[in-house]
Parts: C-alpha cells; structure tokens; sequence
C-alpha cells in the first residue's frame, strides 16, 4: 500500500449528547453534531467541500439510504455527498473516505459525519439479517458472534479463565470510570471489578457489564488540507497514517484469535505513522471495544503487548489510567455505541487527546493516538493515526 | 428547543419484506447432501483446501471449488459460548444455548455449525465442565431431514 497523499488535518470535532435521544428525531440529532463540529471549527458550511455520512443497515431505524433522510441536516444542499458503510468499522472507513478525499487533492476540507439511532429499531433483528439465510441462518446477533472469537482467543492461547476474566472486569472498571468523565457518554455509573465477574452471563465469557448498550447518537468531524488548517485553526491535529484489512465471509476461514485484519490494519498505520513500538510511542489509544474481552484481544492485535498476553499487561496497569499507554479514557464504546459513529467518536477523542482539548479525559501532554474500529461479522478492521504534530 | 410543552411523539412501524434467495449450484447440491446425511465440503485444486460450507469458488484463490469429498461428521470444538439473553428469533424457551465452531476432520477451516445438545445444556456449571475448546462433538441429525441448516439438530460430546 503506498503513502499518504497531501497531509490532512483535523480541524473540529462535534458529538450530540449520547443515550435514549427519543426527545428529538433523527434529524435533529444529526443537526446537533453539525452544529457542535461547525462551533467548534469556527467555519461555516460554505467553506466545506463535500461531506461523507455513514450509518449501520437501513434496517436499524427503518430509513433506507438514510442519507436522504439527512441530506438537509447533513447540509449536503449543493455539495457532493457520499455515503461508506462497513458495519461496526463505518465510522473509522467514513473518516477515511474524508481523508482519502483530501488527500487526493479533490477537496480542501470535507464533512464527515456519522450516526445511529439504535433505539429505533430492533437492533440485534438488524444484525441478524448481516449473515445470510442460506448457510448462516442460526448465527447469533453481535454478543454471540464476538463472545465466540473471545473464546477462541483464550483457548488458543490457553489464557486462564479467571486470569482473562479479572483482565476484563479491570478493563471494564477502567472505561465506566472514563464514562464518568465524559458529559456525552451514555452510561455514567461506578462499577467495581466485583460487580463486574459477578453480573448475569450475556454469552460466556461475557457478562452484563462487559456489553456496551445501545446508544442514539451523531458524531462529525471536519478534516482540511495543510495550507487550510494552517489558516482556519489554531491548533490542529494530523492524520498520521490509517489502515484498513477486509477478511474473507465466513468466520471459520482463519484464526480469530490472531486476527488478521487488525494486525494488517495497524500495522500498515504505524508504518505510515513511522511508528515502530506502538505501547511506547503512542500516548492513548481509544480501541473499538464494545466487549471487555474483545478489547485484550484488540491490545494485542494491535501490538500494543504480545499475543496472549493482554491480561497480564491489563492486571499489571499498562492500559489503566496511570499506566504506560491509557486505552479509551473516554469510556469507550463500552460507555457509548451509536454505532455508524462509534468508530469516529474514537477519532475525535483521539483528536481531542492531541490538541489538548480532552477536558476531565486527557491524558496529560498527548502527542500520538490511535484510533480503531472493527466490523462485520470478524470480518473488517480499521485504524487511524492521530498526532498533534504533521 | 420544544417551548409547548408537548412530550415528544414516536411513530411505531412494522415492516415484513419476503425474499426468495437463490442458492446456486454449490449450496445446492451441499444440501442435497444433508438430505442424505452427509456433509459435503468442496476442495480448492490450488490451494488444496476442504472447506464447508461448500464454495462455488475459494475465497483466496478464486478459483473454482468442483471437487467435492465428503467430510468426517465429527470434528474438534474451535470455541463456543452460552446465550443467556434473548434477541431478535431467540426466545426465553430457546435459551440458554450452546453455540459451537467445530473444525470437522478432513476439512481446513472452522464451522458456526449449530448447537451443543444431548445434555442439560441450561446448567452452565455443567456445560463449563464438559465443553472445552479442543474437546470432540459429532453431528446429531434430526430424524427428518429436509435439505437445509436446521438438519442437524445439534452436536454431541464424544469421549
């Protein structure tokens, strides 16, 4: 894969307050990222080039090519739009499509927006139609299938059951603590690592408050060329390097627990970045974790320790607040999952984390962030490179 | 922003859209092999893989997959869980359940074939016990087989 084309810069960040949004429509919602990203950038629609917008399935909240739906609160009137959609990675592959735009040349400073309404639908319904009926029609919704990967991860590694079950309540006690200090999170709650190995089984190894819940919610993020966010903005951040690896359809076609996609997608980040020691060059790191154990998975995966090791490196502090390389200090998607913009949630705090603008969540003198997501059923990841330096 | 007062409505909707899906020629005549009882892989002539379900082509070497060989019916546990939570076609009386990735003998690749069964599969102490990543399962058909992913009505522990 080559090279970055021009440098391209982040210059605003916007999200809607995360949650049970039934007080607005969907419109609106996404009219409250707008705004917040335009007051945040200081610039107005005029001086935008074109917008990207992802979301999940039409099915999620009933509006097919939604957008449609959105085109007037997307401010799409009279600029080009185009829509990216790879299920639980859309929010990192939209900001991409922004940043491949830039790059290219073809546009200055684009839009991306990303967003979900999860209590609209039915969720878990929409899921199920992502296997097809055919050969797949008793695949489970997402706990299933990723509690399934979790399992195959601890028997590959032989990872001791109660060794990789402390690791994710700690994760989990870490990233409700981060929901705290984020205004915009969905769950806002104290837990304790009790609490946590002791809560109801979902789908083993996972447990209820090793789930993220289902979140309404928009998130925007305007990125601009060199000489524009040179002009426009004070302090902007720079995409460092991204990745993105696709798998085959069928999840049993390759190991799950040294999965491929995430280690394609990081690593070809970190050379772009010219990072080589991801857990000491990196200063934060928000990873789409919607499941704790999913997430000791992603630490290795994307290098940040090694394979079947996460748990001992999370027992031993590396990820917590204080330790070598804070993961998802703002709660995470543990904390908040609106899914078409989750994976852009976590580029924006990452963005946040650089420019100093983190507020209760920084991670005191970020530099270097990543940001991840992950789709599909096993099947796509992406990450994305954040650095307060171009 | 809603200075009247007026608690803000939802609309309820249903929406039921029927498909009829085509299963080509490969995913036919693999059914037609669970009609008999049988599991019937595909095999890539280049990269030499047996993969299920069959595939009118593999995935990696894009060419196509017309050798078929049929595969073991018992094979070795890659991972499963336990559904304690109801969703969308899972209800209270289905759960807990068991649902297993096996890598049949024979075949190069893990299948999301279905459940664990033939014991009390709601007792997780129990099902901890006796399921092991590793451990070994056959398939269990139902007496009626029709030709589709419900024949095999589930997996048994084999010693």
């Amino acid at each position: 894969m080559g090279r970055m084309g021009r440098a391209v810069a982040v210059i605003g960040t916007g999200q809607t307050k995360h949650g049970r949004r039934d007080d607005v429509s969907y419109p609106d919602l996404v009219r409250e990222a707008i705004q917040a990203v335009f007051e945040d950038a200081g610039i107005t629609i005029q001086d935008v080039d074109a917008i990207v917008y992802g979301s999940m399935p039409s099915m999620m909240e009933g509006v097919a090519f939604n957008h449609f739906y959105m085109a007037d609160a997307l401010r799409a009137v009279g600029k080009p739009l185009l829509r990216t959609e790879t299920c639980g990675s859309t929010g990192q592959s939209i900001a991409q499509t922004g940043i491949y735009w830039v790059a290219s040349g073809m546009a200055d400073i684009v839009l991306v927006v990303g967003s979900e309404k999860q209590h609209e639908g039915d969720a878990q319904a929409t899921m199920m139609t992502i296997p097809d009926k055919i050969t797949l029609p008793m695949v489970g919704g997402a706990p299933v299938a990723f509690s399934m990967q979790s399992r195959e991860w601890m028997g590959y590694f032989n990872i001791d059951e109660a060794k990789a079950r402390e690791a994710a309540a700690i994760v989990s006690v870490d990233c409700h603590d981060g929901g705290l200090n984020n205004p915009l999170a969905h769950i806002q709650m104290k837990v304790t690592k009790e609490e946590v190995m002791n809560a109801k089984i979902i789908t083993y190894p996972v447990r209820l408050l090793d789930v993220c819940p289902s979140s309404d919610g928009a998130c925007a993020v305007l990125f601009a060329s060199k000489d524009k966010a040179r002009k426009i903005c004070k302090k902007p951040a720079w995409v460092k390097g991204m990745g993105f690896r696709g798998e085959e359809y069928y999840t049993g076609d390759s190991n799950k627990a040294v999965w491929q996609s995430t280690i394609g997608a990081a690593q070809e980040a970190y050379k772009q970045a010219g990072i080589t020691d991801p857990r000491k060059e990196l200063d934060v790191a928000e990873i789409y974790n919607p499941f704790t154990y999913h997430e000791l998975m992603f630490m290795e995966c994307l290098g940040l320790c090694p394979p079947g090791e996460a748990p001992d490196y999370v027992i031993d502090g590396v990820f917590s607040p204080d330790g070598e390389l804070p993961c998802n200090p703002s709660g995470g998607v543990l904390c908040t999952n609106c899914i078409g913009a989750t994976g852009l949630i976590r580029l924006a705090e990452a963005a946040r984390q650089v420019t100093g603008k983190a507020g209760p969540m920084q991670v005191e003198g970020a530099k270097l962030a990543l940001s991840h997501a992950m789709g599909g059923l096993e099947q796509f990841n992406a990450v994305t490179i954040i650095g307060s330096k171009l | 922003m809603n200075k009247r007062n007026e608690k803000p409505r939802t609309l309820k909707s249903v929406l039921r859209i029927p498909y009829e899906m085509a299963q080509g020629p490969a995913w036919t005549h693999f059914f037609e092999g669970f009609k008999q009882k049988k599991i019937l892989g595909t095999k890539c002539n280049e990269c030499g893989r047996v993969l299920i379900p069959a595939r009118p082509f593999c995935p990696r070497c894009f060419e196509p997959m017309e050798e078929w060989v049929e595969v073991a019916q018992e094979g070795t546990i890659v991972t499963w869980s336990y559904v304690n939570y109801t969703y969308f076609g899972v209800t209270a009386d289905m759960i807990p359940q068991v649902p297993v990735t096996v890598k049949l003998d024979g075949t190069d690749c893990g299948w999301w074939g279905g459940l664990i069964g033939g014991f009390d599969v709601k007792n997780f102490d129990l099902v901890n016990k006796k399921v092991k990543v590793g451990g070994r399962i056959k398939a269990v058909w139902r007496d009626k087989v029709e030709g589709n992913m419900y024949d095999i009505d589930h997996w048994e522990i084999i010693k």
